[in-house]
């Protein structure tokens, strides 16, 4: 009786256990899919002519996502620019000066921020920048991936500051240095890697982003010189592409699926590298 | 460069004489301004996002009311707007894809935390954490391509075969629909619920273990009778984020949901989600009224988003408090 | 380090905006709207600004809806729709449009029946019932009956439809209006409807790839694109009980004999057109371009592409099956030209 219940309970835990491990790596091994048909599709499709040329009108094979590659740079530019300082500086803000109340305030505005779904802000650019502007732009994607990009690097700035121990700032404060000095010579480049880490992964993030394009950076079949007309980026073209019923664009969907999951793939394993080879002190 | 220039700043000039200036000169009060400044500008964001979607929905809200939440009709031609069919195919897909990602991630985090050596138990975590950075449209395109067909060809068929008599699996099988949907998004909020729930997991206390293995516990046992409901809170808190990223999620569920506002039991039917409608429909919304029930479907969104991730914090943090310490 | 960062993105920075700076006297026109004649409008932009490299007209294909309401909000310099714009939608403007038809279309059924290699005769009753959700399976008597001595099989029907505000929802909606009282009491006519059954595509694209990769489904889309995609596509029953092919010479017949009542307004419907020969579905598609517009340079360069367009234009739309406007509507068209300020 109890045999049998022990043997019972000895099968049940290695079920159990197996079954685990099963989850564990079927998960991974979507990655793996993903990875391998996106080569094996996007692959075949890639040429020379994709970064290179320009896309051709319907009907003609052929023919590149050239300015959508650069469009899609352009965008980042922009979101890097306008996101990685105000998500640095809040940081900061919050690691060091931020106070009990509005240090709260703070915190939890930058949740909210950063749960708001990506369509969300697609409309809130488009009310602030498109409509006064009375124009899709460059400018208007940006502004949508930058807002994207503060609550990201706001939260892995605010985390690897405080990671920095607290000796290294006694240490500096002793010495007569006062707390801005400090912060800027001895606590920043202690946390250095791990910060730029995270503006790489939100940059990361937001360049797969494609509803907050739709209706702000649109599209644009040629070149977008300038800041203040409609740009092609790599994500719109993908979606565009895909629903499309033209098997040329299929391909070229696959090829640009490719080139963008390379980028972000190689920042986050680039980023890994970085912080790991930098010896940033989180231990995650 | 902020450090040159409060070395210049630094040097003695004949009126730094009284205790503010100087603290001014030192940097400290200048800095706190100003990292303080930016810290502004972020509740200054947020809160102009949700003045102007509070501000643009004024239409449909003045028409419809609270008739709005409950109506089942859209109808541009008549301008008869409500949201119940999206409500509720968000409510569908992301329950569906709960269904799935759960149990999934749950069991692959318990194997990461309590089974797997360390350096494996890392690099699986490292390649699930890859996955979460996979871009959404690149889901949307693998699901057209691949798990539409599979949905028509097999898995469709495969459950109408076997629970076909429930409501749930009956109708004719598009391809696309609620459970397509489900499906993709259950790929996409399992690595979530996988490195929350690890990271939770990992803050069990040891000792809680080796009681447990010393009463002669199974390993089995021991994890799901004594580690999991310890760290239960927090778990339930990573899948509330998950939910919040299944709700939220825009270009995936747009390419596979079918687009189709009605609400019917079967989940091979299509639907439509209010993430998937907003992108459809809103740069080509004529009228106010459209264009202003769009945007309260945004509001609607971003307030489920808001109440999801504010839960989903609180038990995180609960557990950490709780269970945390070592 | 993130010095290094910045100091890349920056550099990153100049150099796209150095590639990318145009010759000093490029116009660059954005327009946006129906994707009906998106192929003929993607060939004519391409092909235009090849011999014109200082004009570059970024046209994007998000619906009629979307072209009329862009153009409403101003966010683009010219619209274009399948649908013309009454009085009612006009009266929304706060400036005046006028409206350039550029070429005829077609829309026609196509659908992907499994066993099913031949063209399908619908008669007019039959599509407005399968799109009322009335009949259900292909072998119901109504598209039995007018098929003779096609073995249809018993699957569902599965409707599908545009999700999006389209102009060839108008036109199809249109035809339906007409030909069913049912139709036009209940559903009406318009860039997009209130759907009694079916699933939604984004585009002619997202149809027409819907209905590729459903089995059982019947849509509707540009002639274009069912010939482009190799999809079957069915005959309809035209006004004077004959069925009918779409073709250019089918869909040319329709619009024959409308350039006198064109001269005082050139909004009108050739849907259900008589005439033996003629294609039920067809429509003229339309450029919104507003009547004032301030930047000269702009104004001159709509003028001159619109003056191509109807001339060296009209020559290549034949090659993607669109048939071109009759001789006597270009000439009325030409003079509205002149009334762009």
């Amino acid at each position: 009786m109890s045999r049998a219940r022990l043997l019972w309970r000895k099968s049940l835990n290695v079920l159990m256990l197996t079954i685990t491990g099963v989850a564990a790596f079927s998960v991974v091994s979507v990655l793996f899919l993903i990875l391998g048909y996106l080569v094996y599709n996007g692959g075949k499709s890639l040429n020379w002519a994709f970064f290179t040329q320009l896309p051709k009108p319907v009907g003609e094979t052929g023919g590149g996502m050239a300015n959508a590659i650069v469009g899609s740079l352009k965008l980042l530019l922009l979101a890097a620019l306008m996101g990685l300082p105000v998500g640095l500086m809040a940081g900061i803000y919050l690691a060091e000066f931020g106070g009990r109340t509005f240090g709260f305030l703070v915190r939890y505005t930058t949740d909210l921020l950063n749960g708001v779904p990506s369509i969300v802000m697609g409309i809130f650019a488009y009310s602030l920048v498109v409509v006064p502007m009375r124009h899709f732009s460059t400018l208007a994607g940006g502004v949508a991936l930058g807002i994207m990009v503060i609550p990201i690097t706001l939260r892995s700035t605010e985390e690897f500051l405080r990671s920095v121990p607290g000796s290294l700032r006694e240490g500096a404060m002793a010495l007569g240095a006062s707390k801005w000095r400090t912060i800027a010579t001895v606590v920043l480049p202690a946390a250095r890697a791990g910060i730029v880490t995270g503006m790489l992964l939100a940059l990361a993030r937001v360049a797969g982003e494609t509803a907050p394009l739709l209706f702000t950076a649109f599209g644009n079949q040629f070149w977008s010189p300038g800041w203040d007309q409609p740009i092609a980026s790599l994500p719109v073209m993908i979606y565009t592409y895909a629903i499309a019923p033209y098997d040329d664009w299929h391909r070229q969907a696959w090829a640009a699926g490719l080139v963008l999951l390379g980028l972000v793939l190689l920042a986050n394993v680039g980023t890994r590298v970085v912080v790991s080879r930098g010896g940033a002190s989180r231990n995650a | 460069m902020s450090l040159d220039a409060t070395a210049t700043e630094r040097a003695p000039s004949p009126w730094t004489g009284r205790a503010l200036l100087r603290r001014l000169a030192v940097g400290d009060e200048v800095a706190h301004l100003v990292t303080l400044i930016f810290a502004f500008i972020v509740i200054i964001i947020t809160a102009l996002l949700v003045y102007q979607l509070w501000l643009n929905s004024f239409a449909a809200r003045h028409e419809f009311g609270w008739h709005f939440w409950l109506s089942r009709t859209w109808d541009p031609v008549l301008e008869h707007f409500g949201a119940a069919p999206f409500i509720y195919g968000t409510l569908v897909t992301s329950a569906v894809s709960l269904i799935i990602a759960v149990p999934l991630g749950l069991a692959a985090a318990i194997f990461l935390s309590e089974l797997a050596p360390r350096n494996i138990s890392d690099t699986i975590s490292f390649l699930i954490d890859l996955l979460a950075a996979v871009p959404s449209v690149i889901f949307g395109l693998l699901g057209i391509f691949i798990i539409v067909p599979l949905m028509r060809t097999m898995i469709g068929p495969a459950l109408k075969h076997t629970l076909g008599f429930l409501p749930l699996f009956q109708g004719p099988n598009y391809g696309v629909g609620f459970l397509t949907a489900g499906i993709v998004l259950a790929i996409m909020v399992v690595p979530f619920i996988i490195s929350v729930s690890r990271e939770v997991l990992l803050t069990v206390p040891r000792d809680q273990r080796e009681a447990a293995l010393a009463l002669g516990a199974t390993r089995w046992e021991s994890t799901w009778k004594v580690v999991v409901p310890w760290a239960r809170t927090g778990i339930t808190g990573s899948i509330f984020l998950g939910l919040a990223r299944a709700v939220g999620e825009t270009m995936a569920v747009t390419m596979v949901i079918g687009n189709d506002p009605k609400i019917v039991t079967s989940l091979f039917a299509p639907g439509y989600t209010i993430a998937a409608v907003i992108a459809n429909e809103f740069s080509e919304a004529t009228g106010k009224i459209y264009l202003s029930a769009l945007i309260e479907l945004g509001l609607v969104l971003f307030m489920i988003t808001l109440i999801l991730n504010g839960l989903a914090r609180l038990l995180i943090i609960a557990t950490e408090r709780g269970g945390g310490h070592p | 380090m993130k010095k290094t960062v910045l100091s890349m993105l920056l550099l990153l920075g100049l150099a796209v905006a150095a590639s990318a700076q145009p010759p000093d006297n490029t116009v660059l026109l954005n327009a946006a709207g129906a994707t009906f004649p998106y192929p003929i409008y993607s060939k004519w932009f391409s092909d235009y600004h090849q011999a014109h490299p200082n004009v570059q007209i970024n046209y994007q294909s998000i619906g009629s809806g979307g072209g009329i309401q862009q153009l409403k909000a101003g966010t683009v310099d010219f619209g274009a729709s399948d649908m013309p714009l009454n009085d009612q939608l006009l009266g929304q403007f706060n400036f005046k449009i006028i409206q350039f038809p550029t070429v005829l279309g077609a829309v026609v059924p196509t659908y992907n029946v499994p066993g099913i290699s031949g063209d399908l005769k619908f008669t007019a009753k039959a599509l407005s019932d399968i799109f009322l959700g009335k009949v259900t399976k292909w072998n119901d008597s109504e598209i039995a009956g007018s098929n003779p001595g096609v073995k249809l099989p018993s699957d569902d029907i599965v409707v599908i439809h545009r999700s999006d505000g389209s102009g060839t929802t108008f036109v199809w909606t249109d035809y339906l209006s007409k030909v069913n009282a049912d139709w036009k009491s209940k559903v009406g006519s318009n860039t997009s409807v209130n759907w009694p059954v079916g699933l939604g595509g984004k585009g002619n694209e997202g149809v027409s790839g819907l209905v590729k990769q459903t089995p059982g489904s019947i849509g509707y889309v540009e002639l274009i694109y069912a010939l482009q995609n190799h999809m079957g596509f069915g005959l309809v029953q035209n006004a004077d009980g004959k069925f009918i092919k779409a073709s250019l010479p089918s869909v040319t017949q329709a619009a024959s004999g409308v350039a006198a009542k064109m001269k005082s307004d050139v909004r009108i419907s050739i849907t259900d057109a008589s005439g033996a020969e003629t294609y039920p579905i067809c429509s003229f598609t339309y450029l919104l371009i507003p009547e004032t517009i301030s930047d000269a340079a702009k104004r001159d360069a709509i003028k001159a592409f619109l003056n191509w367009m109807l001339t060296t234009g009209q020559g290549s739309v034949q090659a993607l099956n669109y048939a071109q406007l009759p001789k006597a509507v270009v000439a009325i068209e030409m003079k509205h030209i002149a009334e762009i300020k």
